[in-house]
């Protein structure tokens, strides 16, 4: 008697928890579903975005933009706008994960700077909005190191007293395609001679690295652990402000640059919300939010004027008008064969 | 039992592993002798080219050469996978022989103890051991405050610290299954021997062990697979300098999007090691008739 | 060896020193996470002064509440599930008889521990998938409950291997029934185990992240996955503020349970 009540009572309980899940599983008209990394969607931009159209907005979250394309790839579904770097944009549209939005011809597209409205991985603005932008190159603590900082060359190629005090990002794209500026060749390269010279130059920089590892960067740095390390514009302003002797170097062959976009995942269910969200971006003065709250450069023209100036005025935002930035494009396979093979030997 | 009521009691776990596991590893399996998409996922024609790749790499110039990468790492990652499974057991055995000595209270409070600290996301106590093995950390600066050493020891980024972040990750894993097999003893047992004038090392190998062992092979199935596959130890407490395979698999998802390739090394890793499991149950299974 | 002492097998010269070292291993990480989790500075390792402010964060914080939670309950689900399954499956692979397919089954049950994490996190989801099955919460709870059947399971055998039969058919020939054996004779014997293989499914299931990460949708981000995209921007300090509160209410749970137990024992 007692034994299939208590069966009985189990089987409400799970019916009801199912019910709960199914119902919050629904989701309603006035919803934008956003995918992005944790903490890099400014909470104070969002309120205002709340404000002013009534739609709630959720955020969930990914790791890399490798996991999030094998995720989309694989056919998960459910989210209205995603953050995905320039080199990703071209191999989700040609996957067909992006649908057409047209972000060209919305009101606050005039906004954009002219220098990206043409985005070459996204050239019409078919598919995406800027989100932020920032350079790849070095930061040095120039307390320790007291050399030139004006080359790549003190990165890849370390004076001896660096010998296990150099860190390099985790992941193999943003290696190599710094170590093909400092080599002055092409992005993507599958030249084998260009490939050989790359390899070389790896090889004989590992011995100098004390970790291959794109994250805890600014720990590293500010506790000392390496001198010279590969790092992004935004994190290195952060190092700066911890430990005032950090500098970000500006080479003279030339930084790597990347962008992270917001376009529409073509499974999203809601589409004119993530279009109010992308018209909504291109203001200067909600961008400011979000730089302000990941402290990255925006694409929106007069947007720093909303920044304080020690951030807004910093020459981590500010790189010299002459330098060359060269955004990584989506390689194609016989690259990506190669650097595979370069970083997995590297690795072995 | 009889065999229909013992099909009936199996049957839910062989259903549910074999629909939401089996079922969708056999596109693995397919994917593996498909051509990789340089977009991610796979594209025609059907080819040996992932299984090839085990040994043989394409070059530069696009020959094929003999390249031993893989196979280092691989064995790499089982013998690290062995070491760390046999420290777990060294370490383990007597921490669940101590809580089995206890009275069931303190018993019960130290499994929860034992355990406590796995509610913590891996990382994050990864992290923490960052911040106790890196040069300036505590570790070393409590050895340079006793003035034992004056420059700091590289306490992180090798084999050493890979294995010591496996260990931490897996130890509970081993105890757990080793103290459920050693709860049951019988105190009776042990001072009959003792009144048998058995020695301490006697009884351990007599009447501890053998009561022991079934735990200790579980524990062990539980530490070596997982540990064989793990990435977050050798990338974050490693430096990234050396691959695993548990790695060497995700990077083919993800960065190399040669999902071929991956699912080669996953169908592989899996086989070998599941014959093995299956040879050794038999094995068990024998020596119980 | 000093004769005269009386013999006692339940205490080993050392170890008491021993298992306190080891304790010491368990918990020195942690130690570091809860003083970690009152730093000011943003950083997870730079220390910069006494603050509540990351605890404040948490509460101010849906996302990373509601990922905590959702960590929770599917724990919670997949631990049940996986344990009910586990004991079951561990009974007929010990005590029945399978003419056919051991090897088989055996294998079958391993599967989860050896196949790697992303060929499982990306071949469930396209099963998913493929199946039409967008449920978030429901999806994650099958997927965890799989690879927790094996964490569940071994311990389980292992301690029916130990026990022999002798008790039960000695409770065979007092009661007739099999479901009041298994409830009187078999269960009481086989409790240590089916707790350790559910702590143990429990704790692999709130930390898992590959499997979660691929196949939660949107609204059923887990912690781990909230954690893990920290990795960019940097983890901060907010995290061990929210595994700091989760330790104490896991202490507090657990405590109350004991004491509950002790005061149910005295009555």
């Amino acid at each position: 008697m007692t034994k299939w009540k208590e069966g009985l009572s189990g089987i409400a309980l799970a019916t009801a928890i199912m019910g709960a899940i199914t119902t919050t599983a629904l989701a309603d008209a006035g919803e934008l579903r956003i995918y992005n990394w944790t903490d890099y969607t400014s909470d104070e931009m969002i309120k205002k975005f709340e404000a002013e159209t009534g739609v709630k907005v959720t955020i969930d979250t990914y790791d890399s933009n490798e996991t999030a394309l094998a995720k989309l790839s694989s056919g998960a579904a459910g989210y209205d706008v995603m953050i995905i770097s320039n080199d990703f944009v071209p191999i989700f549209v040609k996957q067909k994960l992006f649908q057409e939005v047209d972000a060209g011809a919305m009101p606050n597209f005039k906004n954009v700077d002219p220098k990206w409205q043409h985005r070459s991985w996204d050239p019409d603005a078919k598919y995406t909005v800027p989100w932020v932008w920032g350079t790849t190159s070095y930061s040095v603590d120039t307390a320790v190191y007291k050399g030139p900082t004006d080359s790549l060359k003190p990165l890849f190629d370390p004076p001896a007293e660096l010998k296990g005090k150099v860190g390099m990002f985790g992941s193999p794209t943003e290696v190599m395609s710094l170590a093909l500026v400092y080599l002055g060749k092409d992005q993507c390269n599958s030249n084998p001679a260009d490939l050989k010279e790359l390899d070389a130059l790896l090889e004989a920089q590992k011995p100098f690295v004390k970790v291959y590892n794109s994250d805890g960067i600014v720990e590293r740095q500010v506790a000392g652990e390496t001198v010279m390390h590969e790092q992004w514009s935004g994190k290195a302003l952060a190092t700066r402000q911890q430990k005032s002797t950090v500098k970000y170097v500006y080479p003279k062959e030339g930084v790597v640059g990347w962008m992270d976009n917001v376009a529409v995942p073509s499974t999203a269910p809601n589409v004119e919300n993530a279009k109010k969200f992308l018209n909504f971006l291109m203001d200067p003065e909600n961008i400011a939010l979000q730089q302000k709250y990941t402290g990255y450069q925006s694409a929106i023209a007069g947007s720093n004027k909303y920044l304080a100036a020690d951030i807004g005025g910093s020459p981590e935002f500010n790189p010299p008008a002459d330098l060359k930035i060269s955004f990584a494009p989506s390689c194609d396979e016989k690259a990506i064969r190669a650097y595979d093979r370069i970083w997995t030997n590297l690795r072995q | 039992m009889g065999p229909n009521r013992t099909y009936l009691l199996i049957a839910p776990a062989m259903l549910v592993i074999g629909i939401f596991m089996v079922l969708p590893l056999f596109l693995a399996v397919a994917y593996s002798f498909m051509t990789a998409n340089p977009y991610g996922g796979v594209t025609a024609p059907a080819t040996f080219d992932a299984y090839l790749q085990f040994l043989y790499q394409r070059d530069f110039d696009d020959g094929l050469v003999f390249s031993p990468s893989y196979a280092l790492i691989i064995l790499r990652s089982i013998y690290l996978a062995i070491a760390t499974t046999a420290i777990c057991l060294v370490l383990g055995l007597p921490v669940a022989w101590y809580i089995v000595c206890q009275t069931p209270e303190r018993r019960r409070i130290l499994l929860f103890a034992v355990t406590l600290p796995f509610w913590i996301n891996t990382l994050i106590r990864t992290y923490c051991w960052i911040l106790i093995l890196r040069d300036e950390g505590l570790a070393n600066g409590a050895l340079r405050h006793a003035g034992i050493i004056s420059d700091p020891l590289p306490l992180l980024y090798n084999d050493g610290s890979i294995l010591l972040g496996l260990v931490y990750t897996f130890l509970p894993f081993m105890v757990l299954p080793i103290y459920s097999t050693l709860e049951r003893i019988d105190p009776r047992l042990i001072e009959a021997a003792h009144d048998l004038y058995a020695s301490r090392a006697a009884v351990f190998r007599r009447i501890v062990w053998p009561l022991a062992r079934p735990g200790a092979l579980a524990g062990a199935t539980l530490v070596f697979a997982p540990a064989l596959g793990s990435f977050l130890a050798p990338d974050l407490l490693g430096g990234g300098k050396k691959l695993l395979i548990g790695s060497l698999i995700q990077m083919q998802f993800t960065s190399s999007r040669n999902w071929p390739f991956g699912a080669a090394l996953s169908t592989v890793v899996t086989v070998v090691v599941l014959t093995v499991f299956v040879i050794r149950s038999r094995k068990a299974q024998e020596e119980r008739r | 060896m000093t004769g005269a002492k009386p013999f006692d097998w339940r205490h080993t010269p050392g170890l008491s020193a021993y298992t306190a070292l080891i304790f010491v291993f368990f918990y020195a990480p942690l130690l570091i996470l809860v003083i970690y989790a009152f730093n000011s500075s943003r950083l997870v390792t730079v220390w910069a002064g006494f603050s509540f402010k990351w605890f404040v964060a948490v509460a101010n914080n849906n996302s990373i509440r509601d990922a905590a939670f959702n960590s929770v309950i599917i724990a919670i689900v997949a631990t049940i599930a996986s344990t009910a399954i586990a004991t079951a499956g561990a009974l007929a692979l010990e005590r029945g008889r399978l003419r056919f397919g051991r090897s088989a089954a055996t294998a079958l049950i391993a599967m989860p521990l050896v196949v790697p994490e992303i060929v499982v996190a990306i071949t469930t989801l396209i099963f998913f998938s493929g199946l039409g099955m967008h449920h978030g919460l429901i999806n994650l709870m099958i997927a965890h409950t799989v690879f927790c059947i094996p964490f569940a399971l071994l311990p389980i055998q292992a301690r029916l291997r130990d026990m022999g039969g002798t008790l039960e058919e000695a409770g065979r020939d007092l009661y007739a029934d099999e479901w009041r054996l298994f409830r009187r004779v078999t269960l009481p014997l086989l409790l240590p185990a089916i707790s350790a293989g559910a702590i143990m499914a429990f704790v692999v299931s709130l930390d898992d992240f590959l499997i979660s990460m691929m196949v939660s949708s949107a609204g059923s981000t887990t912690l781990p996955v909230y954690i893990y995209g920290m990795m960019r921007l940097g983890v901060t300090p907010e995290v061990n503020a929210i595994s700091t509160i989760l330790l104490a209410v896991s202490i507090v749970f657990v405590a109350a349970a004991l004491l509950v137990g002790r005061r149910n024992r005295f009555a």
